[in-house]
Order: C-alpha cells, then sequence, then structure tokens
C-alpha cells in the first residue's frame, strides 16, 4: 500500500513515485504542506479529500504540471527538477487523464493518440496507428477514429483520453477528477476501463469521489485536507473505521447521499 | 415558379398578379419602405445606367489620344491600348516581357494550388520554394539566352505581388516569433518581441520605407550592397511582421490552458507542442484578423512609390504624364481599383471558405 516513509516498510526498488518532504506555494497561499509518499510499482492509490484540499495540486506536481517549492519527488528514480531533459523523460513515462479531457479539436481521434508516439517515441507512423486501434478497441470506440472530438459524448472523449495516454505506453497513469465533468449515465463507461485498466497491473493514482470505484480497485485510500495528508489506509479499514475526525467528517458528507 | 403554380393548380396567368403582390408585402408596405424603394430605383436610373453607358456604351475602344475619345462622351478605354502593356509591366525590357508575364501566370497558379485544401506542410513549402527560385531566374534572367534584368526594371504588376507575396510571406514566420516571444517565460525574449512590437508599430510605414531605402545604406560597409528593392521588401516584413504578431497572439489567448497542459503531459516538447497543437488551432482562430491585415498589406504595396520604386500603381501615373492621355485618369484609376478588388475579393474569399472548412473539421472560429 501507499506509505509514509519511517511509518510502514519501504522497498525502494519498487517504489514509482515518491515524494519527500514536498512543499508548495502559491504566493503566500500554502497549497502542498509537507507530503510524504512512497507509490510502489503496480500499486492503485485513489485520493480523495474536499475542494482545495490539494489533491489535484499534488497529482499536477507528479508531470511537473505544477513545480514544488521544497522537498524532492521522485519518479522511477529519477528526480523532477527544473531540468528539462528530466522533465520530458518523467513526462513520457507518466499519463495523464483531466477533468475536461483536453482532447485536441483539430485532430481526429486517430491522429490525437498516434501524435505523442510518432513524435516522441519515434514510433513508425503504421506501428503507432496500429497500436491506437488495439486500445481503441480496448475503450470500446474503434469506430470513431476517424471522428473529431467534438463529434463525440463526454464519455467517449474520456475514453479517448485515456487510450491517448495509454498509447505512449506509459508506466502509470494520473487520474484528474476523470468523471467529474460527465453526465451520470456516462460515468460508468469511463469507470468500466479504469476499473479493466487497474485488473492488467497499471500503477495508478486517481483523484476522485467516486467511492464505489475506490472501493473495488484502491490498494489504498489517501485523504487530503488543508493541503496535508490526513490519513493512508487500505479501503477496507478507510471506509469502515476511519481515525480521523476530518476524514469522518468527509466520507459522512460524500456517502451520505 | 410557374411549374409550382401550375402543380398547385392555379392558373398560369396569375403570375403577373403574384409579382405585384409579393411586390406589395415586401417593397411596398409602409410609408418608409415605399419611400425607400422609390430612392433606390431613383439612385439605380441616376447612377448605375450612367456608369454603364461611360463604361460600355459610349466607351472609345481605340484611339489616338483621349481627344479622340471626346466626341464618344464614354469612357477612354484607349488609354489601356497604348499603356496598358506599360501598366502591367513597366520599364521591363520590351521584348523580354513575356518574362514577367510567365511569372504573374506562376504565382496565380501558385496561389491556386496552395488554396487546395489536400496541400500543406511540406508539399506547400516545396511549391513556394521551386516557386519562387522559379519567379527570381525568370525576372533576373541571365542564362539560357535570356538578358540580365536589374530590378530596379522590375516594375508593374509582378513587383506588386513580388512585394506583397514577399512581404507577407517573411512577416508570417516573423510575426509567429514574436508572439511567442511575447508570451515567453523568459525576460529577454519576451522584452526584445515586446520592443520590435511596440517600436515598428508606433512608426508610419512610411517612415519606414524612407528609413530601409535611405537609411540602411548609410550603415553598410562600403561595396555591400543590397538593392532598393530588397530593402523594402525587409520594411515591409518587419512592419507586417509586427501587426502580425499581434494577430497571433490574440488567437494564442484563446487556446485554453487545458491545450497546453494535456500537450505537456505527453511529453511533446516545446516546439512540438507548438507546432502541432497550439499553433493549427491558434491560426485558424486568427484568420480573420490575418486576412484583414493581408488585404491592408497588399494595398500598402503601392506606399512604395515613394521610395522610387515603379509599381502598379507609379505605372499608371506615368502613362498619365503622355501629353495624349492627359484626360484619361479616371480610366487609369479604375484599372487600378479594379486590379486590387480582384485580387482582395479572392483573399476575403478565400479567408470565407477556409473558416467554413475548419469549422466543419471542430476547429477554428465556431459559431455561437
Amino acid at each position: 500500500m501507499a506509505s509514509i516513509p519511517g511509518t510502514a516498510p519501504q522497498a525502494a526498488d519498487q517504489s514509482m513515485i515518491e515524494f519527500r518532504g514536498v512543499h508548495k506555494w502559491y504566493g503566500d497561499f500554502h497549497v502542498l504542506k509537507d507530503i510524504n509518499l512512497v507509490v510502489r510499482r503496480g500499486e492503485r492509490v485513489v485520493v480523495c479529500g474536499p475542494s482545495g484540499s490539494g489533491k489535484s495540486t499534488m497529482i499536477r506536481c507528479i508531470n511537473r504540471l505544477e513545480e514544488h517549492q521544497k522537498g524532492q519527488i521522485l519518479v522511477d528514480g529519477i528526480e523532477l527538477t527544473s531540468d528539462a531533459k528530466h522533465v520530458e523523460a518523467i513526462r513520457r513515462e507518466v499519463g495523464m487523464v483531466f477533468q475536461q479531457f483536453n482532447l485536441f479539436p483539430h485532430l481526429t481521434v486517430l491522429e490525437n493518440l498516434t501524435l505523442a508516439p510518432i513524435w516522441v517515441r519515434k514510433m513508425p507512423k503504421k506501428e503507432a496507428e496500429e497500436l491506437a486501434m488495439q486500445l481503441l478497441a480496448r475503450v470500446k470506440i474503434p469506430e470513431q477514429a476517424k471522428k473529431y472530438p467534438g463529434q463525440l459524448s463526454g464519455g467517449q472523449q474520456q475514453r479517448v483520453a485515456i487510450a491517448r495516454s495509454l498509447c505512449m505506453r506509459p508506466q502509470v497513469m494520473l487520474f484528474d477528477e476523470p468523471t467529474s465533468a460527465l453526465d451520470p449515465e456516462m460515468i460508468k463507461e469511463v469507470l468500466d476501463v479504469m476499473i479493466e485498466l487497474a485488473q492488467e497491473g497499471m500503477t495508478m493514482i486517481c483523484v476522485t469521489h467516486e467511492m464505489g470505484f475506490a472501493r473495488t480497485v484502491a490498494d489504498s485510500m489517501i485523504f487530503m485536507d488543508g493541503g496535508q495528508i490526513v490519513e493512508v489506509a487500505p479501503p477496507k479499514e478507510f471506509f469502515a473505521n476511519p481515525k480521523n475526525d476530518r476524514t469522518k467528517l468527509f466520507l459522512s458528507q460524500i456517502l451520505s447521499h | 415558379m410557374a411549374d409550382l403554380a401550375q402543380m398547385q393548380g392555379r392558373p398560369l396567368e396569375h403570375a403577373p398578379l403574384r409579382a405585384w403582390q409579393w411586390a406589395r408585402t415586401h417593397l411596398f408596405n409602409g410609408v418608409l419602405n415605399t419611400i425607400l424603394t422609390l430612392l433606390i430605383v431613383y439612385a439605380f436610373f441616376r447612377i448605375v445606367v450612367p456608369v454603364v453607358e461611360w463604361a460600355l456604351v459610349d466607351a472609345t475602344w481605340s484611339a489616338e489620344s483621349d481627344r479622340a475619345c471626346e466626341a464618344a462622351g464614354g469612357a477612354c478605354w484607349a488609354f489601356l491600348e497604348s499603356w496598358g502593356r506599360f501598366i502591367i509591366f513597366g520599364r521591363f525590357p520590351y521584348a523580354e516581357q513575356w518574362r514577367p508575364a510567365l511569372v504573374l501566370v506562376l504565382f496565380v497558379a501558385m496561389l491556386a494550388v496552395s488554396a487546395r485544401p489536400g496541400v500543406r506542410g511540406r508539399t506547400l513549402l516545396a511549391i513556394w520554394i521551386g516557386g519562387l527560385v522559379a519567379v527570381g531566374a525568370l525576372m533576373w534572367g541571365g542564362f539560357l539566352g535570356m538578358p540580365y534584368v536589374e530590378t530596379e526594371l522590375w516594375n508593374g504588376l509582378p513587383l506588386t505581388l513580388i512585394l506583397a507575396l514577399g512581404g507577407v510571406g517573411f512577416a508570417f514566420p516573423i510575426g509567429i516569433v514574436a508572439a511567442l516571444g511575447r508570451r515567453s517565460k523568459l525576460p529577454a525574449i519576451r522584452w526584445l518581441s515586446v520592443a520590435y512590437i511596440e517600436l515598428i508599430r508606433g512608426v508610419p510605414l512610411i517612415t519606414l520605407l524612407f528609413m530601409a531605402s535611405l537609411m540602411v545604406p548609410l550603415f553598410l560597409p562600403t561595396g555591400v550592397g543590397i538593392a532598393k528593392l530588397w530593402r523594402a521588401e525587409i520594411g515591409f516584413a518587419l512592419f507586417f511582421g509586427a501587426y502580425l504578431a499581434e494577430a497571433v497572439r490574440g488567437g494564442l489567448q484563446a487556446i485554453s490552458r487545458g491545450q497546453y497542459e494535456a500537450a505537456d503531459a505527453l511529453g511533446l516538447g516545446y516546439w512540438r507542442k507548438i507546432y502541432f497543437v497550439i499553433l493549427p488551432q491558434a491560426l485558424a482562430i486568427s484568420i480573420p484578423s490575418i486576412v484583414n491585415l493581408f488585404i491592408g498589406a497588399f494595398k500598402d504595396t503601392t506606399l512604395i512609390t515613394i521610395v522610387g520604386i515603379f509599381d502598379v500603381l507609379q505605372d499608371a501615373n506615368t502613362g498619365l504624364n503622355d501629353p495624349a492621355w492627359r484626360h484619361a485618369y479616371v480610366e487609369a484609376y479604375a484599372t487600378i481599383g479594379m486590379i486590387f478588388f480582384a485580387f482582395c475579393y479572392f483573399m476575403s474569399r478565400y479567408s470565407q471558405y477556409l473558416e467554413r472548412r475548419l469549422r466543419r473539421t471542430g476547429t477554428g472560429p465556431r459559431r455561437k
């Protein structure tokens, strides 16, 4: 399970992502306060917490969409610094799915998928297209390959976004509230794809309020509040027996409806 | 309409009646509309009819001088019989004028090919580099029995097109780089871009052209001469580059942060992100303002006459200096006007077509 170093046995060679005393400020606002966390290879972590608690900011630090000001972040043993080479090397290995999908509207679905593999991974075009078609089949929309994102439903767009990330063959997938912008009837089709991905052994960090999904796939739950990691626990324990008062309050609010 | 009336089982004789009813509901419904309709009919007979009579019915197509046209009372297109060829080609050696004529054909062909939807990227670049090399070879000559012609003698319409297309062609990369530079995180690059844009935009084009033609030679080491035409061309490119930068920046600002982040998260890196993701969308959004600039730039090439370069407008003025045709100025300027209108109208229509096409694929300005 994800662990706070020192409080749980730690296998350094197994660690995929490691936060060591990470702090981040927006001006005077202290968004991340002393984050310590280890995510092992193949582990599925779900991060939850009230809005403004710093959960999105935390996972966006992993591929440096946000910069941290203090502490260390290691991804697959490489430290994230302002060195552009390190940043690009890490971004190649870390896929990210956004709340707003962020597909490229001027490219077809297939071109969205193959752009990065061809130009970053230097994959031959034909190979990239074959891989893209396989992945589109996996997210169950191979028939949409020639369409533009604007012609797809929200759920379909998010599945394309997942396939686009997978097309880079990443070692880790980050999900930043992937179902929050979707109509209720489309949430399931996206979660199904994510569950399948989890069952295949992908290392995943998901920021989500879908607690059913968390129960099904998470190896560990992280609760954040006020820029801090308040509680880390396996889902059974987390839901049945939360230790921190703030966790209890949050869970009672989110599970009551 | 007749078919429709028959199909609906109505007798044909009613068609004029229905036309009258249509006119009553559309043209004469109310006092104001009746007055407006009558005014327009009056204006048509006072303006359009005389213009057509002047330009076509009473026109003289062949004569020795403008005095010979006066009897007919119409337009004196005979002026073009004597001076038309000079207006298009200027002082380019008469026997060699097939070369600039071929250049005009080449330019039109290049524009037509570039306007086709399937052509882009490397093909487009190859067409333009190849095309411009051919244009240069034809204009300069000096091989295959074609006598060398210096740029001083490149006049008229080919010169206007070289100035406009060359100026805009070089302004485009300058503008894009300056627009990106203005948004750069590196202060030195940002300040440099802002300084360039603001400095150039704060100066009239005429000043810039004067500086290019009079001041630049003072700073060049002796023996190094750049033909006046190229100095003017550089002046144009710098001028329109600054305006283009602002048009492109407008497009860049319209791209959501999510697009940048998605490209970053895929590890595309700065230049690939800009080239594949950001610019295609930003340029599509800026099309109306870019075309607007291009149309302005094309017409502003006529300012080149003040530094003594003979473009198509200056050639027409030369013709009017001929004592035999001193009164043909309406015909001369109408001709120049029509030439410029034809090109500007093409640009305008092409931009509308581009917008429609990009909207169809989901890029570009969307109908709200």
